[in-house]
């Protein structure tokens, strides 16, 4: 919902509430292989958001007349936990969670080799542990992730990022409070390497050229966004060599 | 998840694409060339606001109801919307009864993303006594029959029907709201209006026909306010987009909306000043 744009979200200096410039992304921490039971996983904190993702598969399908001859089927589960938000959320799924499962399974669909697993599911549960603006967006970056992690073949990772209008200017990452008092907000995932957009939604009101700027931004941040998810996923695999070659010799 | 039964075969598919190729349609439309569209407003005389929107073969209606209630907490001073669309099994051998599916929930938060961030109506104006009483505003919207592009159908049959909508004028008594004879229509600002695109493999076309959604890879919808700004965009299915397909989709589609906009019921005058 948005509000009456009386609040002030920029300071005199064009900083932001919590500090930073408008082409800044808050603090990002991702780690990899944080569940032992899921065949993947990835954990996310981007800025106050925390969110856990869990990949199970290629799987058999249940129920089996979802399958498909040709390739798996992906399916998404976006969910918040009642204790994300400061208001309690009632643990049953939302008409925002079903569309946003939606979304972020469109954006995530497009880089995984479905056609290599047919008659498989490839399922993807992620957890909104604690929300502060953009969980979609972080959610897809840490499912991406854990998709890899999986070992499951993709032609490129998914990234992505918010962008938005506060006071009028364009802006990088919003939080939850820019996006509640900002003027628009804007999601977008990429497949950076390939340089396709595989989520955009927006709500608020866009000028032509302030959704060519907002569009801009939002890919200049999923580059930084794509190098921590590639870091994270190395991360992992030179822990396990040092484990393996420590252990060896 | 695709259902089994909207699974086309590959060859047709290709064929639609080798049309495309040569800049050509099934139905003989050029790929910017949307269908023709008509609408017929105030359908149902017991709710306050209707309209029947129809793109060639795909129709929809919607209905507008308005009740007193309690507003939102965190909007104590504002009126409330809210818009459902259903995908009935009337409409098509693929849609299925029971609860809203995920397909109807995107519909119908698409259709409310496009009235409520342009702010078609004047929430503010629609609280009588602010925190406690204020307008509800039910858009119900139902497909009726579906031959593609359902999310510009829905989006024109429900702002036709609010843009038509009269509700009772209101008085307040000791805190009490009493509810006149005399009616007037809805506070509106602006008239958005969506154009979807639907890529298939290489080629983007707008207003996707049911054969078409079937072969497509990704869904562009873009709505636009009356000075052409962007108000709602939702991309859709497991495709992509490049860059610059989307932003000749956001001129194409400034452009398309300008006429789309012609065929909807004019802005009522009466309600501005009060």
């Amino acid at each position: 919902m948005k509000s009456d744009q009386a609040i002030k979200l920029l300071n005199d200096e064009g900083l932001r509430l919590d500090g930073r410039r408008l082409d800044e992304l808050r603090p990002l921490k991702i780690e990899v292989g944080v569940l032992k039971n899921a065949d993947g996983s990835a954990y996310i904190e981007h800025g106050k958001n925390k969110i856990i993702v869990a990949v199970y598969g290629p799987r058999e399908v249940h129920p089996k007349h979802l399958t498909l001859p040709d390739r798996a089927i992906v399916r998404v589960r976006y969910h918040m936990a009642p204790f994300s938000v400061p208001e309690r959320k009632s643990p049953a799924p939302s008409r925002r969670e079903i569309e946003l499962s939606k979304v972020i399974r469109e954006a995530l669909e497009p880089a995984i080799l479905v056609e290599k697993f047919p008659r498989t599911a490839i399922d993807v549960f992620i957890e909104v542990l604690q929300a502060d603006g953009g969980t979609r967006c972080a959610s897809i970056t840490a499912a991406a992730v854990a998709l890899a992690d999986a070992g499951i073949p993709m032609k490129d990772l998914v990234a992505a990022v918010a962008v938005g209008k506060i006071n009028g200017k364009i802006a990088l990452d919003l939080n939850h409070l820019e996006d509640q008092y900002g003027e628009g907000d804007m999601p977008v995932a990429m497949m950076p390497g390939l340089k396709t957009i595989t989520l955009l939604q927006a709500d608020g009101i866009f000028s032509k050229e302030e959704f060519k700027q907002a569009l801009d931004l939002a890919i200049s941040g999923i580059q930084v966004i794509y190098r921590k998810q590639r870091e994270a996923l190395k991360k992992k695999y030179e822990k396990m060599i040092r484990t393996v070659t420590g252990g060896g010799s | 998840m695709s259902k089994p039964e909207k699974i086309i075969p590959l060859i047709q598919k290709k064929s639609i694409e080798a049309l495309l190729e040569k800049g050509e349609r099934l139905d003989g439309r050029s790929p910017t060339a949307y269908r023709s569209v008509r609408i017929t407003v105030n359908a149902i005389e017991r709710a306050e606001g209707s309209a029947i929107a129809e793109i060639g073969n795909t129709m929809v209606i919607a209905g507008v109801k308005m009740s007193l209630g309690s507003p939102f907490p965190d909007t104590p001073d504002k009126g409330v919307l809210i818009v459902n669309a259903e995908l009935i099994p009337i409409a098509s051998p693929t849609f299925e009864p029971g609860p809203p599916g995920e397909e109807d929930v995107e519909i119908s938060r698409v259709v409310d993303r496009g009235i409520r961030s342009s702010e078609m109506v004047d929430l503010s104006k629609l609280a009588i006594i602010p925190g406690k009483k204020v307008w509800v505003i039910y858009v119900d919207i139902y497909a009726l029959n579906h031959d593609g592009n359902l999310f510009d159908a829905c989006m024109l049959a429900a702002t036709s029907a609010l843009l038509t909508t009269q509700k009772p004028k209101t008085v307040v008594e000791n805190n009490e709201v009493k509810l006149l004879e005399e009616k007037e229509p809805l506070p509106i600002k602006t008239r958005p209006v969506s154009v979807t695109f639907a890529k298939i493999g290489s080629y983007m076309v707008v207003d996707p026909s049911y054969k078409e959604e079937l072969a497509m890879d990704a869904r562009l919808t873009l709505s636009f306010s009356e000075n052409g700004d962007i108000v709602a965009v939702q991309k859709g299915l497991p495709g992509y987009f490049s860059y610059d397909e989307i932003m000749q989709a956001l001129e194409i589609g400034e452009k398309i909306s300008r006429d789309i906009r012609k065929h909807l019921p004019p802005i009522p005058t009466s309600a501005s000043n009060d």
